[in-house]
């Protein structure tokens, strides 16, 4: 296995840490991009699931367009926004299809969370003299949050994932490592990056399931709907 | 000396016939290619998924470590995932396939696993009544009720095979994907844009396929159940 060994010698050289092509650098790019467009997938889905959970009406329709969204691959979104005037704009690219890639699982758990909720728990809350606004808040949201929950986790480790596409169309994060490792026809540097974004993505899988394990038992994990 | 032609690949227009006439061969060379390594993938995973499956519900005991061995190879990403197969497979269309098949496991595992479990204990009883042995329950019984969410499992694991191909154009083995890459750094929107429609078009063209085969295969079940990871 020497090309294993040769992928560590590249990981523990220091030089390849540092500047502007390190490691360190890399990874912050990749945690930033991930973060920036889990949050700004969580503002798009979650309040339209929530809305349509609650009324009941079009979840369906919206699940299902954003299913089909399953179909078209994220890196053909990233190099076709690539190439429109969008493209001159930073990472602007990149996020538009990160969180286009999100979506579909946030908005799939969320609202199959809220339809899930116990009709006769609603009935209830309604009998006691609770407004929508009210139980939406004090009664749906709560019992749905398991599922909103798993539905963040889902996205959060397909986004590290994705993340690394971005590397292919210039853009930052660990997956550069891997291209440039590639352009270079260095493979211990490509399994050396691929080592890294592979145990990167199993940390953050790890970290949401260390976090499940200690949150208090009703925002626990007890299902999971789609992904 | 003639003047260089005023047509939408000389304008670089988005959509362009001219591109679909004179790229016909290059473009169906991809599609072929995007398709082989499509099948060939999910094919061996299916091939590889049963039998697991099968043996996560015979003992107890194999179901979590099967299921986690899956979903980490799952949380890998794909870039990673050809790039860590690269030593094995060198530059070639195995190490897409091989990539594939491991994405693909998880939700082949997953899904026929669901379907084994959702047999209720009455009807193994009932056949197991009538004198059926462990694989005939198995073969007759068993795997055809699990059929419906095996099935769920298979389009999503398809259609997701499909747009992952893609990213084989990193290798140089990505079907459609090689003219996304290519039409990326010459800036030619046409290829871009078609062979993106194309990717979605194959994929809707499988999921569309597959429904159809689960309604022939399973008559008795009219209303669909997806068990998704």
């Amino acid at each position: 296995m020497t090309t294993l060994g040769d992928a560590w010698s590249w990981l523990t050289d220091p030089a390849h840490w540092a500047g502007d092509d390190g490691i360190w650098h890399r990874l912050t790019q990749h945690l930033v991009l991930t973060v920036v467009c889990l949050l700004l997938s969580c503002l798009i889905a979650l309040p339209v699931a929530l809305v349509l959970g609650h009324l009941g009406k079009g979840g369906a329709l919206a699940v299902n367009i954003s299913n089909v969204g399953r179909a078209v691959p994220t890196f053909a979104v990233l190099v076709l926004l690539l190439l429109t005037p969008l493209g001159t704009w930073g990472d602007g690219p990149t996020v538009v299809a990160l969180v286009l890639f999100a979506v579909p699982p946030l908005l799939t758990n969320a609202y199959v969370g809220m339809r899930g909720v116990d009709r006769g728990v609603v009935q209830a809350a309604r009998g006691m003299g609770m407004t929508g606004r009210q139980m939406l808040w004090r009664v749906e949201l709560p019992l749905a949050l398991p599922l909103v929950l798993s539905g963040i986790r889902i996205a959060a480790v397909q986004l590290v994932a994705t993340a690394t596409i971005a590397a292919l169309a210039g853009g930052g994060g660990l997956g550069r490592i891997i291209t440039a490792g590639f352009n270079l026809a260095s493979t211990p540097q490509v399994v050396a990056g691929a080592i890294l974004v592979a145990v990167f993505a199993l940390l953050v899988e790890a970290a949401f399931e260390v976090a499940e394990r200690f949150a208090p038992g009703w925002a626990r994990n007890r299902g999971r709907a789609g992904g | 000396m003639t003047a260089p032609p005023d047509d939408c690949l000389a304008r670089n227009e988005w959509i362009c016939g001219e591109y679909l006439s004179t790229r016909r061969q290059i473009l169906l060379d991809a599609v072929v290619q995007h398709l082989q390594l499509t099948s060939l993938s999910v094919l061996i995973a299916l091939v590889v998924a049963v039998p697991l499956a099968v043996l996560a519900r015979r003992w107890g005991w194999a179901a979590g470590p099967v299921l986690a061995l899956t979903t980490v190879l799952y949380t890998i990403p794909s870039l990673a995932m050809f790039s860590l197969l690269l030593p094995v497979y060198g530059l070639s269309a195995s190490l897409v396939v091989a990539g594939l098949v491991l994405y693909s496991l998880t939700l082949l595992v997953r899904n026929i696993l669901a379907g084994l479990r959702a047999v209720p204990e009455d009807t193994r009883q009932a056949a197991r009544g009538m004198g059926y042995g462990p694989v005939r329950l198995l073969l007759t019984v068993e795997l055809p009720l699990a059929l419906p969410a095996a099935m769920a499992g298979l389009r999503i694991a398809t259609v997701s095979a499909v747009s992952l191909v893609t990213i084989g154009a990193i290798v140089g083995f990505g079907g459609l994907g090689n003219l996304i890459y290519t039409g990326m750094n010459t800036y030619f929107k046409a290829q871009v844009l078609t062979a993106s429609v194309l990717c979605v078009v194959i994929a809707v063209a499988a999921d569309l396929l597959l429904l159809g085969v689960q309604r022939v295969l399973t008559p008795w079940e009219r209303a669909t159940r997806a068990v998704r990871p």
